[in-house]
């Protein structure tokens, strides 16, 4: 009867992520590229971890790789206690869908949906019924402070508003894990301290593990944890002691 | 792992409505694509119905005059007639033959031939002219809007097809005044005179040569001189009598040959189609048409889901399967078909409706509809696989692409 409360505290202890020689080349035009040449990284359950480095050094393909979108050619990928290899169509898919959200540098909502039905495409991929949707979707919108702009298309959003609006996408089906990509690169200072404030909250609130692959160092003090790449591999970790002091 | 694998089995149900929702906004929303693609199919749709119907609307004119006979079941003839309008003469004793042919209910004669007509003013046309039984008047034209057949038992008598009088055999008046052949009018055919006592209405046909009508034995005084004047027989079958047995019965006692009016109609057909460059001409046009919509629909319908295709990658990082993908992708281009289709067929159908009862002739059968359909159907198809194969072959990491 003591084995499961001490599985579940083994559980919650893991790692959200944990990459072991991770590997990935890419082969065009004559030539092969090693994004990545041996990951090894752990990233806590809980909390903001950033990816940085230069262009080029493999971030967003380590990403790609965690959230299960790119298969890697070699080593181990534990996602959420899950590891990736193991997961292939349908089954990968639903891991997707339910344990993972996604916020992009361009944002990518539909332009022609509504924001709450921008909103409430993750919940419907999840079978959520429409009506529940709807009130889900509706309040996260307001949460995030657009409440008065749920039947807007996107389009006569700002930047900041349309990146609102896209996390309130990721986190609406309460996802363990967000990975973002640039979410403040196509933003101006304000909006994007604004943003980061924003998913600092949710990551206190809904207690999620956050990943975001960046560039802009002004939003680095927002982070827990700072992994720092450069060709393919992890240089150095910044932890929480070192890292930043927004939270 | 269950929840999920019915939670996406669901979406192929009620929920599903709302995925196709999604793909109908996304669809509608993009005004400008949208109707590149409904014009494109539209146009099509309009090409592969409005001349398919002329072609058709002009081939059924070839065998209007057998049409205009409706009460003959069987058509006798040369054995070397090849059309209805073709002239040649059967032996004035062929009509006894086939009179003495079992199971025929009554024969008669009917003459046909292009004959000058020279008009009050003074112009000499060309005129087909008919020779009706003198007895029952039996192949005359299927309705008068002047006159009365049997005038045709006056002296001279003939009966003008209408569209002949207003246009083709128009002619100026003592006055100056130009005016269409009307009753009380002569002109002369063939040096002998004619009047004109009935105005009849009679189906276009293919030819456009003005059309007369006049008892059988008139107009073998009217025509030239030859050794074999009959054309036709007419002949109907005793009741219970299968035209086609006739027909054959006729042929082998009589050595001519006998077409009911269905046959004699296909075999006018089958000559104007393989005698004539039309069906030649028609068809480039339909498939140019076809080429044209499935080209500017085609690409209109690949670019859009081209341009939506990072849309389509970030639902299928969220989890949606590449089939619901598929799914939505069909849907657009069924949608944009049928309302491109729809427009097209109705577009076509308008002109078939201002072009009724003019000279450009029109028809468009149910079948032609299905065949648009089918093309319609082919181009969307096409379309739709070229942007599915886009769409599934998308590298989903795009998603995380600037």
């Amino acid at each position: 009867m003591s084995a499961l409360p001490a599985a579940r505290a083994a559980d919650a202890a893991a790692p959200a992520v944990r990459c072991r020689e991770l590997t990935k080349s890419f082969t065009g035009a004559g030539a092969t590229v090693h994004a990545l040449r041996g990951i090894d990284l752990d990233v806590p359950r809980g909390g903001m971890t950033m990816l940085v480095g230069p262009s080029g050094c493999g971030k967003t393909t380590l990403i790609s790789v965690i959230a299960g979108i790119l298969t890697p050619d070699g080593g181990e990928c534990v996602v959420l206690g899950t590891e990736l290899s193991t997961l292939h169509g349908q089954r990968l898919l639903d891991f997707r869908g339910r344990s993972i959200g996604f916020i992009f540098q361009q944002f990518h909502l539909v332009p022609t949906l509504t924001v709450i039905e921008n909103v409430t495409i993750p919940l419907i991929i999840n079978g959520t019924p429409t009506p529940r949707a709807r009130a889900a979707a509706a309040e996260i919108i307001a949460e995030v402070g657009l409440g008065d702009r749920g039947r807007e298309l996107p389009g006569v959003l700002s930047g900041g508003e349309q990146q609102r609006v896209a996390i309130a996408r990721a986190l609406v089906h309460s996802p363990a894990l967000v990975v973002c990509d640039e979410p403040t690169s196509a933003l101006d200072h304000e909006s994007g301290q604004m943003i980061m404030a924003l998913l600092r909250r949710f990551v206190s609130l809904r207690q999620a593990t956050i990943i975001i692959v960046t560039h802009d160092d002004r939003i680095l003090p927002f982070a827990d944890r700072i992994a720092r790449m450069d060709d393919g591999r992890i240089v150095g970790i910044d932890t929480e002691a070192t890292a930043g002091g927004q939270r | 792992m269950v929840r999920f694998a019915h939670a996406q089995s669901r979406l192929l149900n009620t929920d599903g409505i709302i995925v196709n929702l999604i793909a109908l906004k996304m669809l509608f929303g993009d005004r400008g694509k949208f109707v590149g693609m409904v014009l494109g199919l539209t146009f099509a749709a309009l090409v592969m119905t409005q001349q398919p119907s002329i072609f058709i609307g002009l081939m059924t004119r070839t065998y209007a005059a057998i049409g205009d006979v409706p009460i003959a079941d069987v058509w006798v003839m040369d054995p070397g007639v090849q059309y209805v309008e073709e002239n040649k003469p059967l032996r004035d004793t062929d009509l006894a033959r086939v009179r003495g042919v079992a199971g025929v209910a009554w024969a008669v004669p009917l003459y046909k031939g292009i004959i000058n007509a020279k008009l009050p003013d003074g112009q000499t046309k060309s005129i087909i002219l008919t020779g009706l039984d003198d007895a029952t008047l039996i192949g005359g034209p299927p309705a008068l809007i002047e006159g009365r057949l049997a005038d045709l038992h006056r002296a001279d008598a003939i009966i003008i097809d209408r569209e002949a009088a207003e246009n083709r055999l128009r002619y100026v008046g003592p006055d100056g005044e130009e005016r269409s052949l009307a009753i009380g009018d002569e002109i002369e055919i063939n040096d002998n005179r004619a009047t004109v006592v009935g105005i009849g209405v009679s189906t276009r046909d293919f030819i456009l040569v003005p059309k007369a009508f006049t008892t059988y034995s008139r107009a073998i005084d009217f025509a030239p001189p030859q050794r074999r004047q009959l054309t036709y027989v007419l002949t109907k079958g005793q009741d219970g009598e299968h035209p086609g047995t006739l027909a054959r019965r006729i042929e082998a006692q009589t050595g001519l040959k006998a077409l009911t009016s269905a046959e004699f109609e296909q075999l006018t057909l089958d000559y104007w189609m393989t005698n004539t460059g039309i069906p030649i001409n028609f068809g480039v046009s339909v498939l140019l048409g076809f080429l044209v919509g499935a080209a500017v629909a085609g690409q209109s319908f690949f670019n859009f889901v081209r341009e939506n295709l990072v849309h389509y990658a970030v639902l299928k990082a969220m989890g949606l399967r590449g089939g619901v993908l598929v799914r939505m992708v069909l849907l657009q281009a069924l949608i944009v078909g049928g309302i491109g289709y729809w427009i097209g067929v109705g577009l076509t159908a308008l002109f078939g409706t201002f072009m009724r009862d003019t000279v450009l002739a029109f028809r468009m059968p149910p079948a032609l509809l299905a065949f648009a359909g089918v093309g319609v159907l082919v181009i969307v198809l096409l379309s739709a696989l070229l942007a599915i194969r886009a769409v599934l072959r998308m590298d989903p990491a795009v998603v995380f692409r600037g």
